[in-house]
């Protein structure tokens, strides 16, 4: 551990981390990073792919804006440090259209008008993409139980619980 | 000619915001970006004794630790630091001096090439304080405030006490039955989803453009240049999405201040994000004590009304809105009196939340009428009935419109009223206790002076242009269909260009007061395309419009046509060509001119159902029906969004949010969004809005009244008279919390 003088100097001075090798496929390209270890799924997305459209609200697990599927399992991606991801496979909202046709959540939040000011929207999608996948969700009761770890300041929830049932009444 | 007016249009902006390429103001890149964090203060008042940068300055990486020693200059003045929409008083200056005026004001921002190591950097920082006492507790401070002076004439100071009506002592004195209450609201923060951030681009000549979360591009673009005595030509903002804001980013918020002083500095482009815990370092809904008293005669006629406000503002700064004269609009009352006294804390400055003032006071004042309601033994719908306003009572004036009865009348319906059972716990679902609840809302309609640029080309494109933002209300999207349908053109052919400082002049997008002006804005200029059109039309040999004024043509499926015959039409397109142009621009100022004659307001009719778990003391929201009168409806599904939001909100305000304060050291002790309770999805249930038919010629040449504020008026109250209804305990300080439901 460093220690500081009286006068307030670092005697030892702080070094900064090594960085480390990481291999991430996001959205199915295979990706190669040097990352800090102090480095978030989220920031690395963000700050060094430049995948933008994944959200940082809190930073701390507790409002969903930042969720992505890692191998396919939706996760609080501020709350996942990069370096441990390493060899996963990431799906972020910009992942989810294919070939220019959105995803049946895309396209059913806007048909529902399932956000306003689109902040926490990427997070909800990923999230309800999670929610199909784990083939848990039947009811509005279901879903809004599930849905719960993806907070909405504008308050859609109404609108994002029918937009998912939209969305699981299709193929 | 209203093809896409009123229409339940998706949002244009939809698309982009589901495919995460909708970008926030932290979204911004620029070459050699560096990165900042904040040092806040751990005391809530005093001065800075010492501040030690040097271990965070031995961090590599790190560029710069600027405090207030070593910044760069700022203007002097307040008058400098008076934004757009600043209160009365002296406005916080970041790292200006050694002042500490609240808990977690930064003292210290750190600057380096990347943000994990401004953050490490930042927690290395050491400060030592001067402190002094501080207060931070409303219940305290209550008996230490200052009053603000009624006023005559409500026009001179809307904010201000209204005047007094009558004798209320005397009246109260001798009415049949009176009902006297203290109510009580916590200080609410916004917690908008997009945390605080500011990109600041460092471009040739020291030219700044600047992506900022912000509810006014020019607002803070006036503040930057005024703050660092910059010509305002080298300063741009931009906020072409802003991820809700609520009322926190009307003024221009530290971060921006601090990332151009980081910026200047380094002659280096900079970004800096807050922490969700910093954003409770920027303004708040204010604490509010009401102490209302109601007298009523023996026909259930209001005899007076008394109604006295406690609210919370800074040290530095008198921040305040029309928190007692609300019940002036509502309820018919010879005889009233309002006060409103201010309570000075060490915190920072309160400020606009969602229907500020509003969503507290008509809390107030809906739960008192509910009391007075149980009181009499009377159906509280019809209490509100027989004391219905028809006038403003504050200037003697009739309302451009109010279809507040129709709110009444189709909200009860909806909710099934007539078979609500008066006595308190007379209602069960299995082992849950039910309760229904109504109250009444209202805001104001408002409007302010608008520019909008119209360019239209000769291929039958249109782009609309103004200096608003669009923080999820659906600005973007009523805009264009505004436009569409003032230019007879697809909605598809309309380009909507908001959120930067370049663009026609646009106030704060705050009040419910865009979607009015903007649209009266759209309309104005297209006007003036149309009679340019025209002109070039008439130049035509054998034009068929030959004879005919610009208010004889309307614009339609991209042709210029006659209003008298529609066969007399030209097709704009040829008009163009004939012409010699490809593109005709205009530029107009929207400004509405209140005659005086009439009030303007928007109200609604609030109806909740909450289940309540007596044993564990869970209340559930289950059911919310509110019916607006909000004059015309621009877009069917983004209204329907708009006023579930507000909703939403009320729930949230009745049972969940709070922000506590340690008194000991003034400081906020929940400042997160796991400890501050916002509503979750499986908090929410059904929730049912309806627009009642409110036709208004008066209020704007469109009959638009806004709706971003109304939807959370009076919900707070309705669910609390429903918990009341549930369980006949009556709980006066917000949010009902099961503790309170135990006592």
């Amino acid at each position: 551990m460093t220690r500081t003088s009286p006068q307030g100097r670092a005697e030892d001075g702080i070094s900064l981390p090594e960085k480390l090798p990481v291999a991430i496929t996001v959205n199915g390209v295979a990706r190669q990073l040097r990352l800090a270890p102090w480095t978030t799924l989220l920031d690395a997305l963000r700050d060094h792919l430049g995948l933008t459209g994944t959200k940082k609200g809190c930073d701390h697990g507790q409002c969903g804006a930042c969720t992505v599927l890692v191998d396919g399992r939706r996760i609080n991606s501020c709350l996942a440090l990069a370096v441990m991801q390493d060899g996963a496979s990431v799906t972020t909202i910009e992942g989810l259209a294919s070939n220019g046709v959105l995803h049946a959540l895309q396209q059913a939040f806007i048909d529902h008008d399932a956000f306003q000011c689109g902040y926490c929207t990427p997070g909800q999608i990923c999230s309800a993409a999670g929610l199909l996948a784990e083939g848990r969700a039947g009811s509005a009761e279901e879903i809004r139980e599930l849905m719960s770890g993806n907070i909405c300041r504008c308050g859609a929830y109404p609108n994002i619980v029918a937009a998912i049932q939209q969305a699981m009444g299709q193929p | 000619m209203t093809t896409y007016i009123g229409t339940a249009t998706s949002r244009i902006d939809g698309h982009a915001k589901v495919t995460g390429t909708a970008k926030y103001a932290a979204e911004f890149n620029a070459p050699h970006l560096a990165h900042a964090s904040v040092v806040g203060s751990t005391i809530a008042r005093g001065r800075i004794a010492r501040i030690d940068t040097s271990r965070a300055r031995s961090v590599p990486g790190v560029l710069a630790v600027l405090t207030h020693q070593n910044r760069p200059p700022m203007a002097s003045d307040d008058s400098a630091y008076k934004d757009d929409v600043a209160p009365e008083g002296a406005p916080f200056r970041p790292l200006y001096n050694d002042r500490i005026l609240f808990s977690d004001q930064p003292v210290a921002l750190v600057v380096a090439e990347e943000p994990e190591i401004a953050r490490l950097a930042a927690s290395l920082v050491r400060v030592e304080y001067h402190v002094d006492l501080h207060v931070t507790d409303v219940h305290r401070q209550r008996h230490s405030t200052f009053a603000l002076e009624p006023v005559e004439r409500l026009d001179d100071n809307p904010f201000a006490p209204p005047p007094p009506r009558g004798q209320p002592e005397h009246s109260l004195a001798s009415a049949d039955m009176r009902h006297r209450a203290e109510y009580f609201v916590p200080i609410e923060h916004h917690n908008p989803m997009e945390l605080y951030a500011s990109t600041v681009v460092f471009e040739d000549e020291g030219r700044l453009t600047i992506y900022d979360k912000t509810q006014g591009v020019q607002n803070v673009q006036r503040y930057v240049a005024s703050v660092f005595e910059l010509d305002p030509s080298h300063v741009r903002v931009m906020s072409p999405f802003v991820g809700g804001a609520f009322g926190s980013g009307l003024r221009p918020q530290y971060q921006v201040v601090l990332a151009v002083l980081a910026s200047l500095s380094l002659k280096r482009s900079v970004r800096l994000v807050l922490t969700r815990q910093q954003m409770y370092g920027l303004g708040y809904r204010p604490a509010m004590l009401q102490e209302i008293e109601l007298g009523i005669n023996a026909h259930g006629a209001l005899a007076a009304i008394t109604h006295e406000a406690t609210t919370v503002t800074s040290q530095h700064e008198n921040y305040y809105r029309q928190e007692t004269g609300w019940s002036g609009l509502l309820y018919r009352s010879e005889h009233a009196r309002y006060a409103h006294k201010l309570a000075r804390l060490d915190l920072a400055t309160s400020c606009d939340m969602r229907a500020p003032s509003a969503a507290t006071a008509v809390y107030a004042l809906e739960c008192a009428m509910d009391e007075l309601a149980v009181a009499l033994k009377l159906d509280p719908l019809e209490l509100r009935l027989r004391c219905y306003s028809e006038r403003d009572q504050h200037n003697d004036r009739p309302y451009s419109s109010k279809g507040l009865r129709d709110c009444y009348r189709r909200g009860a319906e909806a909710f099934g009223w007539s078979e609500r059972s008066p006595e308190p716990r007379s209602m069960r679902d299995g082992t849950e206790l039910v309760g229904w609840g109504m109250a009444t809302g209202v805001w104001e309609a408002l409007q302010v002076p608008i520019a909008v640029r119209i360019a239209l080309t000769a291929n039958g494109h249109a782009e609309i242009a103004c200096a608003t933002s669009d923080i999820g209300t659906g600005t973007y999207t009523i805009m264009a269909q505004v436009a569409a349908d003032m230019l007879g053109l697809p909605l598809d052919n309309i380009t909507v260009r908001i959120g930067d400082s370049t663009l026609p002049q646009s106030p704060v997008e705050g009040g419910s007061w865009i979607a009015a002006s903007v649209s009266n804005g759209i309309a104005t200029t297209a006007q003036a395309i149309r009679a340019e059109l025209l002109h070039l039309a008439k130049a035509v040999p054998g034009s068929p419009l030959r004879d005919l004024a610009p208010d004889d043509v309307v614009l339609l499926d991209g042709r210029l046509v006659s209003k008298r015959d529609a066969a007399h039409a030209v097709s704009i397109a040829d008009v163009m060509r004939h012409g010699g142009v490809d593109r005709i621009e205009q530029e107009k100022t929207a400004s509405f001119h209140h005659t005086g004659a009439h009030s303007h307001n928007t109200h609604s009719a609030v109806f909740a159902e909450v289940k309540v778990d007596e044993q564990i003391g869970i209340i559930r929201v289950t059911r919310v029906v509110s019916a607006v009168a909000g004059g015309r409806i621009l877009n069917a599904k983004t209204a329907r969004s708009q006023i579930m939001g507000g909703v939403v909100w009320g729930i949230g305000m009745a049972l969940h949010e709070e922000t506590l304060i340690d008194h000991t050291f003034g400081r906020i002790m929940n400042a997160d969004i796991a400890e501050y309770h916002v509503p979750v999805n499986a908090d929410v249930h059904d929730i049912e809005v309806i627009f009642v038919d409110e036709p208004d010629g008066i209020v704007n040449p469109l009959g638009i009244k806004g709706l971003g504020e109304i939807g959370i008026v009076g919900v707070a109250a309705a669910i609390a008279n429903a918990v009341h209804h549930a369980t006949g305990k009556r709980v006066r300080d917000l949010p009902i919390t099961l503790d309170k439901l135990q006592r």
